[in-house]
């Protein structure tokens, strides 16, 4: 626990049944990262994820019932508000986001209030079929266009935001499905925060499974569409004061 | 059949002001019952204003009026407590989010207190 000195950046890490991947994540990142303090915020988890992430040296909060990574986020995100810290970044509890790339995300934060770490476009593994790259390319195409810099994978959590984008979120961060990645980005953008990608290598989850069934990924395809078509419609929203 | 119906309205409407009176249900949902309920009582007591309401409309069975009226009603409620539902969710959420952040902070502060466990608060 680092109560009382308070380290200006926030590693926000939503976790729900990550036991087997929150403790050597968070070490990493209290290894690897630039002084921070590690949030890990337990959505609901049904095993020992709470307890080995504060073993791990991580704070901890603990949702009452499962919220999703949108509600995860959000409490994160109000956590750094009202605890007066400066930037903040989303890190996932499975491992897929290497905890030495979070330097370079944050740096990204000199020149941009959301700093987005996406997959190196050339990297042959993390190569997505169908729908869902359909999903990704239109997706990344509307994003790319509304922000005014080119945005390729949309959908990847591991995203930094300043004090600014920060109030943005807990104003404007749906629960609902992809809120927390486009609903939210798009909101942000058009109430007047700047967004760049800065890329990162990615490794596979350390825990989990990914579903690649084709049809979830078509269900993933319809479902992403309404929610840009939802995103795109809403009205701006005015950041909370501090 | 007329005394029936009436008789069965009337009820309704007792149930739901009872309820109200009970602080069981909500004013703002209540009023859609009465109103439903009223409109009802008044269709049982003249059944006539139906036969000449779907002559109005151009619905050649009155009954098949009575349950397109259902029909849009039922719907309408259902939707207002969609909606109300999606609220109280809402509000639910922003709550066990200010709650957990709430129970993160007391556990800090507890950290911080004497160790003495006579002079502590309950954990």
């Amino acid at each position: 626990m680092t109560a009382g000195i308070r380290a200006k950046t926030l590693v926000i890490m939503p976790a729900w049944n990550e036991s087997e991947s929150v403790g050597s994540t968070v070490r990493e990142v209290l290894a690897y990262a630039p002084p921070c303090d590690v949030l890990v915020v337990d959505d609901g988890s049904t095993d020992g994820t709470a307890r080995i992430a504060a073993e791990a040296g991580a704070r901890v909060i603990r949702l009452p019932f499962n919220m999703g990574v949108g509600g995860a986020m959000r409490t994160g995100f109000k956590y750094a508000l009202l605890h007066g810290y400066d930037q903040a970044i989303q890190v996932d509890a499975d491992g897929q986001h290497d905890p030495r790339e979070i330097k370079r995300v944050l740096e990204g934060l000199s020149d941009a209030d959301i700093v987005i770490g996406s997959r190196f476009e050339d990297r042959a593994e993390y190569e997505v079929k169908g729908p869902r790259k359909w999903a990704m390319i239109v997706l990344g195409g509307v994003l790319s266009k509304i922000s005014g810099t080119r945005l390729t994978d949309v959908t990847s959590g591991f995203r930094a935001a300043n004090r600014r984008a920060i109030r943005q979120y807990v104003a404007h961060y749906p629960a609902e499905y992809l809120g927390d990645t486009i609903d939210s980005l798009v909101v942000a953008v058009r109430s007047g925060c700047k967004v760049v990608q800065v890329p990162v290598n990615m490794r596979p989850r350390q825990g989990g499974t990914p579903s690649h069934h084709p049809l979830k990924a078509a269900v993933y395809l319809v479902r992403s569409g309404l929610a840009l078509v939802f995103a795109l419609t809403r009205k701006k929203s005015s950041p909370v004061g501090d | 059949m007329t005394v029936l119906a009436v008789l069965f309205v009337v009820a309704v409407l007792i149930f739901v002001i009872e309820m109200l009176r009970r602080e069981k249900i909500r004013e703002k949902y209540a009023v859609l019952w009465i109103v439903i309920g009223l409109a009802t009582l008044i269709l049982a007591v003249f059944p006539d204003l139906l036969i000449w309401a779907a002559h109005v409309v151009g619905v050649q069975i009155p009954s098949n009026l009575l349950f397109a009226i259902a029909l849009i009603l039922l719907m309408g409620v259902t939707l207002h407590l969609s909606r109300e539902v999606s609220a109280s969710e809402d509000e639910i959420r922003a709550l066990a989010e200010e709650v957990a952040i709430l129970r993160a902070d007391l556990r800090d502060i507890q950290d911080q207190l004497p160790k003495d466990p006579e002079s502590r608060p309950i954990r």
